[in-house]
This record gives C-alpha cells, sequence and structure tokens, in this order.
C-alpha cells in the first residue's frame, strides 16, 4: 500500500487542514518575508545599520520623484536642504539642484553577502552623496529601513531561539518528572512552581542583573535567549508531566520496559512523540511572547545596545512621546512587532485547530 | 477553608525563600556591588564604606549573607536600599500599593468589558456584530501592551485630555479629598487601559466559547420548551454555568497582570514595584531587588490564593480540605 491511497500519517493529515486555511498561509508568507528580509537584510538595505548621518538626524521618508520638469523621467529623489523655523524645529526642504536617479544594485558600503563572499552592491539605493530614506531616519540621521531590516535579525531570532530552549528543557524536564514520579517528580515541580510563582517580568529583570555589564552584543543577545528560555521552561514542563503521568502507564510502555529498552530511550522515543502534537502549537503561540520579551528588555534599555539595532530598542526612542509628532515614523518597529505576533497567533491557532480537534469541539475558537 | 489557607503559605514560603536566594546569587554573580559605586563617590569616607561592608557582612561569603538576609527578614526587616539612602521598607510599602491598584484597575475593566463583550457576541453568533468583535479582540490580542501605552500616550499628548505618565499632578497636595481622588483616577486610565485590552481581547473570546458551548446543552432546550423567557434563559440559567469556569482564570488573569504591570509602570511612569525593580536592578541595590522580588511573589500567590476561595465560593462542588 503506497502513501497515496489515503493513508497518511497523523502529521499529513494535519498539514493539509493547514494548508487548506487561507489566513494561517497568509500568515506563513508574510513570515517567510521577514525572515528573508532579515536573513538578506545587508543585500537589501540601501545602507548599514551604523551608517549615521547627523545632518539627516529624524530626516523625514524621502519622496521620489517621476516627473522632471514636467516630463516623466527615471524615478529620482533630490537632495535635501537643513535649515531651522522660529521655534528651532529641524525643517527639511527639497533641493531641486541635486538629483539622484534610483538605482538597482547600486555601489554602497562593503558587507559579506550571506557572509560568504565580499559585495559592495546594494540591492537599491542612489549614488553616494545623496541619501534616500524609504521609511525616515532615526535620532542619528541612520536609516530606519535598514535598520528595520538588520534589528529583525535579532528581534526574530531571539524569539525562535528562546522558544526552542524553553521547549526542549520543556519536554525532557517534564518527560523525566512525569516518567520517574515520585520524589525526583517532586523536586522539579517544585522547581517548576518556584518559576512560575514570580510574575515573569521581575524575573526577566532579576535575571538580566546577573549578565555583567561589560558583555559584548553577541553575548548580551545569547543571554537574552537563556535569560527568556528560562523563564518560559516551566509551564510547558508541567503540562507535558502531567500528559507523561498517563501515558508510562499504557501498555506499550510495558512492553518497551520488558523489551529491556533504557528509560532514555522511552521517554524520548516513546513518550514524547506523543506529547508532540500539543507541544507544537503549544510553542507556535508562546514564539509571540518570547519576541514581545525582547522587545521589551530592548526598550527599558536592557537588551541589544545601541549602535546593534533591534525593534525593541529602535523603539525606545519614541518613548520620549513627543517625538512621535515630529518623527512618526519611528514608531514603524511597532507595527513589524505587531505584524509578526499576529502572524505567529494565527500560525498556532491554526496548527492547534488541525493537531487538536478535541479542542476545537470544545468551542474555544470557532466562527 | 482557614487550614487550606495556611497550608498554601506554609508550601509557598519555602519557595519564595528559594526565589530570593535565586535572585540573591544572581546579583552577587556578577562583579561589583553598590558600594563600589560609593567607593568612587569622594563624599565618603573609607571609614564609612568599611562600616557598611561589616554592617552588611559583604565580605563574607554569600551563604552566610544570605542567612543573614533570612534572620533580618524574620524580623520583618528588610534590609536598606542604598540607592534612596532609606530603610527598603519605608520606600516598598508605597510601591507595592501603586502596583496593587494599577493591577486591580486593569482587572476590573477586563472583567467589566469582556464578560458583557463575550455574551453580546455569544448570542449574535456569526453575525455582523460579532465578526466585527472578533476581528477586533484578535488584533487587540497581538498588540503589544508597551505600544498600546504609548500610542494612548501620545493621543494624550496631542489632545491634553489625560495627564502624561505619573501618578500624581503637580499641585496633588493642595486639593480636596475628592479632587486627589479623581486626579489620580485620571493618571490612572491610559496605565489601566494600555494593560487591560489585551487581556480583554483574551478574556471575551473565552467567554463567548463557554456561552456557545453553554447554550448548546440540553437544560438550555428545556428551558426554552417550558416557555421561559429568552432574558431568564438567558442570564439566569446560561451565564451561571458559563462564568464558572472563568473564576479559575482569575487568578492567572490577576497574575499576567501584575506581570504587565511592571512594564507598562515603566513606560507610563507610573511610581510602582515593577518600576522600583528597574531602578534597584539598574544600580544593583540588593535589598531593593530582593525585597521587590519577595514582594511581587506574594502578591502573585495571594492573587492565585483568592482565585481558588472564589471558585470555591462559586461552585458548590468544590472544597478544599
Amino acid at each position: 500500500m503506497n502513501k497515496q491511497s489515503g493513508h497518511l500519517s497523523e502529521f499529513q493529515i494535519a498539514f493539509r487542514h493547514f494548508r487548506r486555511n487561507r489566513l494561517a498561509w497568509t500568515g506563513v508568507m508574510i513570515l517567510s518575508l521577514l525572515y528573508g528580509g532579515a536573513v538578506l537584510a545587508d543585500f537589501l538595505s540601501p545602507y548599514s545599520f551604523k551608517d549615521e548621518n547627523r545632518n539627516y538626524s529624524y530626516a523625514p521618508p524621502t519622496s521620489i520623484h517621476f516627473f522632471d520638469n514636467g516630463r516623466l523621467a527615471w524615478p529620482y529623489v533630490n537632495g535635501m536642504k537643513l535649515s531651522f523655523d522660529e521655534y528651532n524645529k529641524r525643517v527639511y526642504q527639497r533641493d531641486p539642484a541635486k538629483h539622484y536617479p534610483l538605482q538597482f544594485l547600486v555601489k554602497g558600503e562593503e558587507y559579506r553577502f550571506l557572509g560568504l563572499f565580499p559585495c559592495r552592491r546594494h540591492f537599491f539605493g542612489v549614488e553616494a552623496p545623496g541619501r534616500w530614506y524609504l521609511l525616515g531616519a532615526d535620532a542619528r540621521g541612520r536609516d530606519m529601513f535598514s535598520r528595520l531590516l538588520y534589528g529583525g535579525r535579532v528581534s526574530l531570532t531571539i524569539g525562535l531561539m528562546g522558544a526552542v530552549i524553553a521547549f526542549s528543557l520543556g519536554l525532557i524536564i517534564g518527560g523525566i518528572s512525569g516518567y520517574y514520579g515520585g520524589r525526583l517528580d517532586n523536586f522539579l515541580m517544585r522547581l517548576c512552581e518556584m518559576f512560575m510563582m514570580v510574575p515573569g517580568f521581575y524575573l526577566l529583570l532579576a535575571l538580566r542583573a546577573a549578565v555583567p555589564d561589560n558583555f559584548n552584543s553577541v553575548q548580551v543577545y545569547f543571554s537574552i535567549v537563556i535569560i527568556l528560555s528560562f523563564i518560559g521552561w516551566a509551564g510547558l514542563a508541567r503540562i507535558v508531566r502531567g500528559m507523561c503521568l498517563s501515558l508510562r502507564e499504557r501498555e506499550y510502555v510495558l512492553a518497551a520496559k520488558s523489551l529491556g529498552l533504557s528509560d532514555i530511550r522511552i521517554i524520548l522515543r516513546h513518550i514524547l512523540p506523543h506529547t508532540l502534537s500539543y507541544s507544537i502549537f503549544a510553542v507556535m503561540l508562546s514564539i509571540p511572547g518570547y519576541i514581545l520579551g525582547e522587545s521589551a528588555l530592548s526598550l527599558i534599555g536592557l537588551g541589544i545596545q545601541d549602535p546593534y539595532a533591534s525593534w525593541g530598542n529602535m523603539l525606545s526612542d519614541a518613548m520620549s512621546i513627543v517625538r512621535i509628532k515630529f518623527a512618526p515614523w519611528i514608531l514603524s518597529p511597532a507595527f513589524l512587532i505587531f505584524l509578526t505576533v499576529v502572524c505567529f497567533n494565527v500560525i498556532g491557532d491554526a496548527l492547534r485547530d488541525c493537531l487538536d480537534p478535541m479542542l476545537k469541539a470544545e468551542g474555544h475558537r470557532d466562527g | 477553608m482557614l487550614k487550606y489557607i495556611l497550608k498554601r503559605f506554609l508550601v509557598a514560603v519555602p519557595m519564595l525563600l528559594g526565589i530570593a536566594l535565586l535572585t540573591f546569587v544572581l546579583i552577587r554573580m556578577t562583579p561589583g556591588n553598590y558600594l563600589d559605586t560609593v567607593r568612587l563617590d569622594p563624599q565618603f569616607s573609607q571609614e564609612t564604606i568599611a562600616y557598611y561592608e561589616k554592617l552588611y557582612q559583604f565580605d563574607k561569603p554569600l551563604l552566610v549573607q544570605y542567612i543573614q538576609w533570612i534572620k533580618n527578614l524574620l524580623r520583618l526587616e528588610l534590609g536598606y536600599s542604598f540607592h534612596y539612602n532609606v530603610p527598603v521598607y519605608r520606600i516598598i510599602g508605597s510601591r507595592l500599593w501603586n502596583t496593587f491598584l494599577l493591577s486591580l484597575a486593569g482587572f476590573l475593566l477586563t472583567w467589566v468589558v469582556a464578560i458583557p463583550l463575550g455574551i453580546w457576541a455569544a448570542l449574535h453568533r456569526n453575525q455582523f456584530i460579532d465578526r466585527c468583535i472578533q476581528f477586533f479582540s484578535y488584533v487587540c490580542f497581538s498588540l503589544p501592551s508597551f505600544f498600546l501605552a504609548m500610542l494612548f500616550l501620545f493621543w494624550a499628548s496631542q489632545s491634553g485630555a489625560l495627564p502624561l505618565g505619573g501618578m500624581y499632578s503637580p499641585g496633588f497636595e493642595s486639593l480636596k479629598p475628592w479632587g486627589q481622588l479623581t486626579d489620580i483616577l485620571r493618571h490612572l486610565v491610559i496605565p489601566a487601559m494600555a494593560l487591560s485590552i489585551g487581556s480583554i481581547a483574551w478574556l471575551q473570546r473565552i467567554m463567548r466559547g463557554n456561552m456557545l458551548e453553554v447554550l448548546g446543552q440540553q437544560y438550555i432546550l428545556t428551558a426554552r420548551a417550558k416557555g421561559l423567557p429568552e432574558n431568564r434563559v438567558i442570564y439566569l440559567h446560561a451565564l451561571r454555568n458559563a462564568i464558572n469556569p472563568l473564576i479559575t482564570l482569575l487568578g492567572y488573569e490577576f497574575s499576567s497582570l501584575l506581570s504587565g504591570a511592571a512594564l507598562i509602570e515603566i513606560i507610563c511612569s507610573w511610581p510602582g514595584l515593577g518600576s522600583l525593580m528597574l531602578t534597584a536592578v539598574r544600580s544593583k541595590d540588593i535589598y531593593l531587588v530582593m525585597a521587590s522580588m519577595l514582594m511581587g511573589g506574594v502578591m502573585f500567590i495571594v492573587g492565585n490564593l483568592l482565585a481558588d476561595i472564589g471558585l470555591a465560593k462559586a461552585d458548590p462542588r468544590i472544597r478544599y480540605e
């Protein structure tokens, strides 16, 4: 019997269901775009994340012109002239004398394409003295669009990595706890409760306090991953443990035991796979929490530090809210965070509907 | 019942101490403590520093320091805040109250809005209004609370309708009691809204699901069949059963609000426990951090406990012995 003849595994059936859900599929597409943008950030972004120009502090998005003296022309941008109005506010005016046509594969700062070979071409941009701000500039005149792409590298991966680590920890600890039971179970569950007993954000702050100030950005990045997964594992571990308590009484576990398989093997190969359909969507739905955790930490200045971009620390500029009026584009990282969170939620919900028909029947989500 | 409450507290005590130990080790693990900052300050003499070092036993091993802290705790002595230069208990009391106030406001707002909204949506299932509510709740559920807080603050800065962060207006002392109350309430609006909108969306969805489930039960059909007016069927028979499972969520909800409140406090500069914790962590003010952690935990436990008691009161099938 081959697989085409209707003999599908549980996950294949679930995947078919999932593909039929258009909303979730859109979510997958948007996320792929965001992740793709983050991976190809150096190529897609016209400028590097630390390419600053103090003359263009909070410069508005550059307008693109299609007509030159009333005649259709190749799209171009004009130079900008900085002046101050009577309240000493910066005003950027168009300087029609300077004319920079938009270009594809324009030469710019050197980077390593995908980390492999050096390259100077950026996907689009304008020639050097001109500046093109697709989404405006930040306080130091760095291009928001470029920084958003680079920031995605941090914000999008930190959540994923944190979730994967927390997920593995939760599965393993929950599995061990549920399988062995007794004193070990008691100890591990008390440990879990200890972590669940303090409000998450306080724990986040306390754990962050343990990270030395002299860490460089890569070290800070990984310590945030570890901190986030440290907070998240307990919830999953408790649920997995509950499932394992009943799973270990099943006959196939007894069979596996009498065959003389090691405990670790029984837990990893025979018990934990049964908890997988629950844990997959649980993890999917937990990823937004990690992304928000990183953003929150960076937002209050305890996360990724300045020249490096993350959506959270870019947003910290908007903490002084009067700036939002003069430069509303500094809120753009928040929209990307929101978009990512929505996508993960939509996908997680769809996965739950596919993988867990029981929950759907209970009416947790319909309509 | 009383025995149950006592037992819960007794179980919680070692865990809280464990959390405090973890915090303690974490903070002392990093090089430097608050006295190092003081050491650089020429205003302090070497003798003063040596005195403090001895007083707080910073020269002793970690475990001795920790045991000393617990001994002090038994005498309700939370230690001394180096950053604020006052004993910790003098700061933490008011902060605790402020955080409680904010969480409570968020909590009340959530329940007062979400429950009727959920019922309304369930009664108009799959109609236009239900679709709208579900769509907006999906959006609101995914909106980060800090973003909401920023948007609200921005709106307030533009319209001038509400104060921008903080808890008191300047000149608060000179107001009459009634004026003081309204002043605090006005400051409370933005953080409470930012805090609760996500929870409203979430709770509304659950309430709608429960209500739909109950409305499909046979006793509702019976009630309708014997000719009860629709209002009685919904508000007397269905509602009570639909709301019951939500009470289990009370504690969880309150605790998550408490945790979420910390970030909102920082953004809206609400003088609560969360913003205190941030200051304390930043300045490595060890006793303040530990006390904040401890208080956060205590509030968490009390919230959960209240929910369990509420559940026992609401559902006669549950008895704690």
